[in-house]
């Protein structure tokens, strides 16, 4: 087990240096750049040499990559020329990536708390009112856009239920410890401040739950259905196990393994969902900067984000096939 | 049997977790009825949507709007604006005077003035700002950092082949600075109303390493009092700038030499959607934003909003670029476009209600206007007529229009870029149209000269005919490449002279003439309006003045 992780961690590293060298010409090779981006209107023949020469773009890209390893290896990523100009792309990282973590953990969750059990009565009652009506609910959930749905709950939900709509806490003083603005506001025991970013959350992670919700739903649905024809569950009901028992820990149990497949490959989808929620509750998480940082061509900020979501992605989806283990005893033997 | 006991464990750790989900989720449901957010703005505190966040907080490096509107709270430069107008008023100098020359310029200061810090504003505070600002170093020339004094002052202490307007400052006594300028200028004193040119703490510029800009690999940074210790004299203070959070906070300066503000507090949300601004405005989270689509007005107006209107201080223009086609080089060919465009029926269709069709390229306010031009109506068939004798009837050009943006002299770029094509069409010019992304490639375009024909514009920074007319031909290798036409290089020694001509009247009347030569004689480009920008607020937020140079100061603001 110990050695596959480390197989898997060290093929991360070939990933993140290919991907970073790919990026890293794909980004410059955008039309515009962060020279026109930064002097709009007001640019002068001579301005715009100088700024490029400045930001050292009028070296070959070979030399600009070069040198942007060798800083890179030092932790140096480069500062931000559009997102927040003059912080270091590390901050900007560090500074959002919690309000996305906090984020996309709260979709997981109302996916997982409504999704399963969702999933498993609709199995259980296949066919009925219930298994119907739930199986279309989940087909809007895929199939209705989710920065659409994040208007309707804005214009429609926050309204009548008082909810904010902007950003991830009003102007109150707070005080900062993780950058997780729930943690923090429990850590410091200011609980106003962890009630206000809770409700920040709310409508955001509603909207954005629902693409793994539907996804989870289904699986869970699917594999329930699987494991309830098996013939091991035949032989537990007619050796006379209740009923709970059987649903924990043969039927649930076996279903699982797909549905934990399907959380972890749902992460690379809820950082693209992050990208539209965040933008339209101004949300200032990792996905507010990618589209941020796009518009005006922030190469530093673009890059190190991109490859961080990257290795986000890849590091979830190995606790993924790590967590098979715990689920499914018979794969631990390999 | 053990082994399925741990795992049974582990399972019901899982249920465990379903568990602790469900009951946030409850959490959530409970808080969710709870008291409305936007109540707390208690008080007098105003909450302002900003499209963006502030880069920094030290005016003298800042280049863009949303950093001057926080700057601008709680800094003074030596003179400012007449709220709503573009007519310079004393600010923290009380008078000044001009040698004939117009290269010595004594400025008498306001006394009893404190910085936040405490320390004593005075003769030496002034110097001590030019001085800093003369003598930039490294990446604090860098066109990105200190555009502002690089376009206005020219160059630095140490940049011989760049020589800089200013030349000296010097403290007579504590309330009076005298600056010597290396040659006259219109720009002077007006200029130093930028908020790119207020006045700093000294001491905390010192103690805060405030010229400390780095290039760091491929972007600058900026030092502490950039970041967490702007000093100023204004009417407001910085509080703290939340990150995390993009908000930003200023409160009230108690010590404040003027009328003090009534606001406790000034609260900027970042908010970086437009979609999401105006809701947030109707949620009641904001009590304003700034520049809402056109198109949003009456609605905005209907709910019960102040859309406040700002008279137009900008310019739209359809540009030429001379480079590519030889035809346009010749003057018939660029009047035939102007003769082409139905500027009425644009100005009516797509701008918002108190546009206008511009007859040069200036709004009426500024210095050296000529009001006796009159905008050339629309004549298809004088088009087609003045193409024909350049024997450019079959003239194709490529037309080149910007998406994803809006300015302040363009809401909708493609229905405008729609309008002028159908016309242009109509008297029979063949156009090659296409778009590009404003940051993705369309700028790069227009300033490598790729398209004959773009839509740009420009915003005033101030009230005299150089920022305008003299920022966009006082140059030969200018967008509109009019170094291709002899003309070029006379209209540009014609500006440099007007603009060093230290006699207010005579400049003004050299200005007047220049842009009659300008729409008669060269036409490099055609104007095509100017447009009123506005900044939306709740009606219950008074004494906010809009601004033709977006100087909206809140210290003057109340809530309710």
């Amino acid at each position: 087990m110990l050695r596959y992780t480390i197989r898997r961690l060290i093929q991360l590293v070939g990933v993140v240096l290919v991907l970073s060298l790919l990026l890293f010409a794909w980004l410059r090779a955008l039309p515009g750049g962060p020279v026109s981006a930064l002097l709009g209107e007001r640019s002068t023949p001579e301005s715009r040499e100088a700024l490029t020469k400045q930001l050292g773009l009028d070296q070959p890209i070979f030399v600009q990559y070069v040198k942007f390893l060798g800083r890179a290896l030092s932790g140096d990523f480069g500062v931000s020329t559009g997102v927040q100009p003059g912080d270091s792309a590390l901050d900007i990282f560090l500074q959002r990536f919690p309000a996305t973590i906090e984020l996309s953990a709260l979709a997981i969750l109302i996916a997982v708390a409504v999704g399963i059990p969702l999933g498993y009565m609709a199995a259980k009652r296949r066919g009925g009112w219930f298994d119907n009506i739930s199986v279309g609910g989940s087909l809007l959930g895929v199939a209705v856009p989710v920065f659409f749905l994040a208007y309707v709950l804005k214009d429609v939900l926050s309204s009548a239920l008082g909810l904010p709509t902007e950003g991830r806490q009003d102007a109150i003083n707070a005080t900062r410890v993780t950058g997780f603005f729930v943690l923090d506001g429990v850590l410091t025991q200011e609980w106003d401040a962890a009630l206000n970013a809770l409700e920040h959350l709310i409508l955001p992670a509603v909207a954005l739950a629902t693409i793994p919700f539907a996804v989870v739903f289904r699986i869970t649905r699917a594999a329930v259905l699987d494991v309830l024809d098996e013939d091991f569950v035949r032989t537990a009901e007619s050796k006379g196990l209740t009923a709970p028992t059987i649903r924990r820990r043969h039927v649930l149990r076996n279903a699982m393994l797909p549905v934990v497949t399907t959380i972890g490959l749902q992460t690379g989808a809820l950082l693209a969902g992050a990208v539209l929620t965040e933008k339209v509750f101004s949300f200032a998480g990792v996905g507010q900067a990618l589209a941020i940082g796009f518009e005006r061509r922030d190469y530093p900020v673009l890059l190190l984000l991109i490859i961080m979501a990257t290795i986000v992605y890849v590091v979830v989806n190995l606790l993924v096939d790590l967590s098979y283990a715990l689920i499914d005893p018979r794969i631990r033997t390999r | 049997m053990a082994h399925s006991r741990t795992a049974r464990r582990r399972w019901t750790a899982a249920i465990g977790l379903t568990g602790v989900a469900a009951l946030a989720l409850s959490a959530c449901a409970e808080s969710g009825r709870t008291d409305d957010p936007g109540a707390g703005q208690v008080g007098g505190t105003l909450t302002f949507g900003a499209a963006g966040a502030p880069k920094l907080f030290d005016p003298f490096y800042a280049t863009d709007g949303e950093t001057f509107r926080v700057s601008r709270q709680m800094y003074e430069g030596l003179v400012g604006f007449k709220p709503g107008t573009a007519e310079v008023e004393p600010a923290l100098a009380t008078k000044w005077d001009s040698s004939e020359d117009g290269k010595t310029w004594t400025f008498t200061l306001k006394e009893n003035v404190k910085f936040h810090d405490d320390s004593d504003f005075n003769a030496e505070a002034v110097c001590f700002n030019f001085d800093r600002w003369y003598n930039q170093k490294g990446a604090g020339q860098s066109d990105a950092v200190s555009q502002y004094w690089l376009d206005n002052f020219g160059g630095f202490a140490d940049t011989p082949d760049k020589p800089s307007l200013y030349k000296s400052c010097t403290a007579k006594d504590a309330k009076t600075a005298v600056i010597e300028l290396n040659e006259a200028t219109s720009q002077f004193p007006s200029v130093l109303g930028f908020t790119s040119f207020s006045i700093s703490s000294p001491t905390a510029l010192k103690q805060y390493d405030a010229d400390n800009v780095v290039a760091a690999g491929d972007s600058f940074t900026y030092p502490a009092y950039a970041n967490e210790h702007p000093t100023g004299t204004g009417p407001f203070k910085f509080s703290k700038f939340d990150k995390a959070n993009n908000v930003v906070e200023l409160v009230r300066n108690d010590n404040y030499h003027g009328t003090k503000a009534k606001l406790d507090k000034i609260v900027f949300r970042i908010i970086p959607d437009e979609t999401a601004r105006k809701q947030a405005l109707e949620a009641g989270d904001i009590d304003g934003y700034d520049l809402p689509n056109a198109a949003d007005w009456p609605g905005l107006k209907e709910k019960g909003f102040n859309v406040a209107v700002r008279p137009a201080f900008n310019v739209l223009y359809l540009g030429i670029n001379q480079k590519n086609n030889p035809k346009l080089q010749d003057l018939k060919v660029r009047q035939a476009l102007m003769y082409a465009i139905n500027r009425d029926q644009l100005v009516k269709s797509q701008l918002p209600e108190g546009a206008s069709v511009a007859t040069q390229f200036m709004p009426s306010t500024v210095d050296g206007y000529n009001k006796d031009l009159k905008a050339v109506g629309y004549d298809p068939e004088k088009a087609k007529a003045l193409l024909a004798e350049a024997g450019a009837s079959d003239l194709t050009l490529k037309f080149f229009w910007p998406t994803e943006v809006t300015r302040p002299y363009m809401p909708s770029p493609k229905d405008i870029q729609a309008a002028i094509a159908g016309d242009l069409e109509k008297a029979g010019i063949k156009l090659e149209v296409s778009s590009k992304p404003w940051n993705g490639g369309y700028l790069t375009d227009v300033d490598q000269g790729i398209p004959d024909l773009f839509m740009l514009g420009w915003t005033g920074d101030n009230g005299t005919a150089h920022n305008w007319i003299g920022t966009f031909f006082g140059r030969t290798d200018n967008r509109f490449n009019t170094g291709a036409s002899p003309w070029g290089a006379e209209l540009a020694a014609e500006l440099a002279a007007a603009s060093s001509e230290p006699d207010e009247t005579k400049r003004s009347d050299m200005y007047v003439e220049l842009n009659k030569k300008i729409m008669e004689q060269y036409l490099p480009a055609i104007p095509v309006s100017h447009s009123p920008p506005a900044l939306v607020l709740k009606s219950d937020v008074k004494g906010v003045v809009p601004s033709p140079l977006t100087d909206e100061r809140f210290g003057q603001a109340s809530k309710g």
